[in-house]
């Protein structure tokens, strides 16, 4: 029973922050939207008990993904700012 | 386990639902890029206690290494993020 | 023993929410920066050492959960103020004085 219901409100919350990951303006937002997803997708892995899927996915999704983005966001920013002058 | 103990920890796992839709609110509104880090901290704080709630109600005691797993590396995605407003990374 | 461990679980989730509830109705980003991390750090220590009351075998996992809570949590909200601050997000209007702003003046803003 609290199974069914916390999946179904990590479900509503995920959707609701992959279409914010869409519409927003700012790629930075993008970006800790899919931190939030990740955080609900390991959440709803440990839910159907596979403990080893989750631990990858907070390993990966959390960690390594937020800060290699932003790696990827910051030096796109150099390249078009020293190209503009 | 007997049945006041489960309806506690039913109990606190809604409570903590409901914290989890308040920071998503935050999430939503926050007019600036620190605000929606703010929400993005508080969210996986109780995502860690969820877990942790979880490895009770099933009694199995793996999942709390997801959890620890989990605290440290959301400190590395947080720490990111600020360096990057800073200007550094 | 464990309706004890279940009744401090439930007590450090309504700090929890009370947490969340102070970051949403705050009015700037320093005064959700401090109700999200304090409150939400005394939360999740209650509702963890609870759990470590209610089933004593896993005590040394807990034990370890809550130093890594206490230690990372206050350190990123440190940065987090700090890089706010420096990338030049006002106060809001009732604060009093910005002490951080008379001593380092020419450093904010430079974004």
């Amino acid at each position: 029973m609290i199974e069914t219901i916390l999946t179904i409100v990590l479900a509503i919350i995920s959707l609701m922050a992959a279409v914010y990951a869409v519409l927003t303006k700012k790629t930075l937002n993008a970006i800790i939207a899919s931190g939030i997803i990740s955080l609900l997708a390991s959440i709803m892995f440990l839910l159907v008990s596979a403990p080893d899927v989750a631990m990858t996915e907070a390993a990966i999704g959390s960690g390594l993904t937020t800060v290699v983005f932003l790696y990827a966001l910051k030096h796109i920013k150099d390249r078009r700012s020293t190209h503009d002058d | 386990m007997d049945s006041i103990t489960a309806i506690i920890f039913n109990t606190a796992f809604y409570v903590l639902m409901a914290a989890m839709a308040l920071a998503f609110v935050r999430f939503i509104k926050g007019p600036t890029s620190a605000d929606r880090v703010v929400a993005f901290d508080i969210m996986t704080i109780a995502g860690i206690s969820v877990i942790v709630f979880i490895s009770v109600i099933a009694q199995r005691v793996i999942y709390l290494d997801v959890a620890m797993v989990y605290a440290l590396l959301s400190f590395l995605g947080v720490i990111a993020v600020a360096r990057y407003l800073e200007g550094g990374l | 023993m464990q309706l004890i461990g279940a009744v401090i679980s439930l007590l450090g989730a309504i700090i929890i929410f009370i947490g969340a509830l102070g970051a949403f109705r705050m009015p700037d980003v320093y005064n959700r920066m401090q109700t999200g991390t304090k409150a939400t750090t005394l939360g999740s220590m209650l509702a963890f050492l609870g759990v470590g009351i209610a089933v004593p075998g896993w005590i040394g996992k807990i034990v370890l959960l809550v130093l890594f809570i206490i230690i990372t949590n206050p350190i990123s909200s440190h940065a987090l103020a700090r890089a706010a601050h420096y990338s030049g997000i006002k106060l809001t209007e009732k604060s009093v004085r910005d002490n951080l702003e008379e001593d380092y003046p020419d450093e904010v803003d430079n974004d």
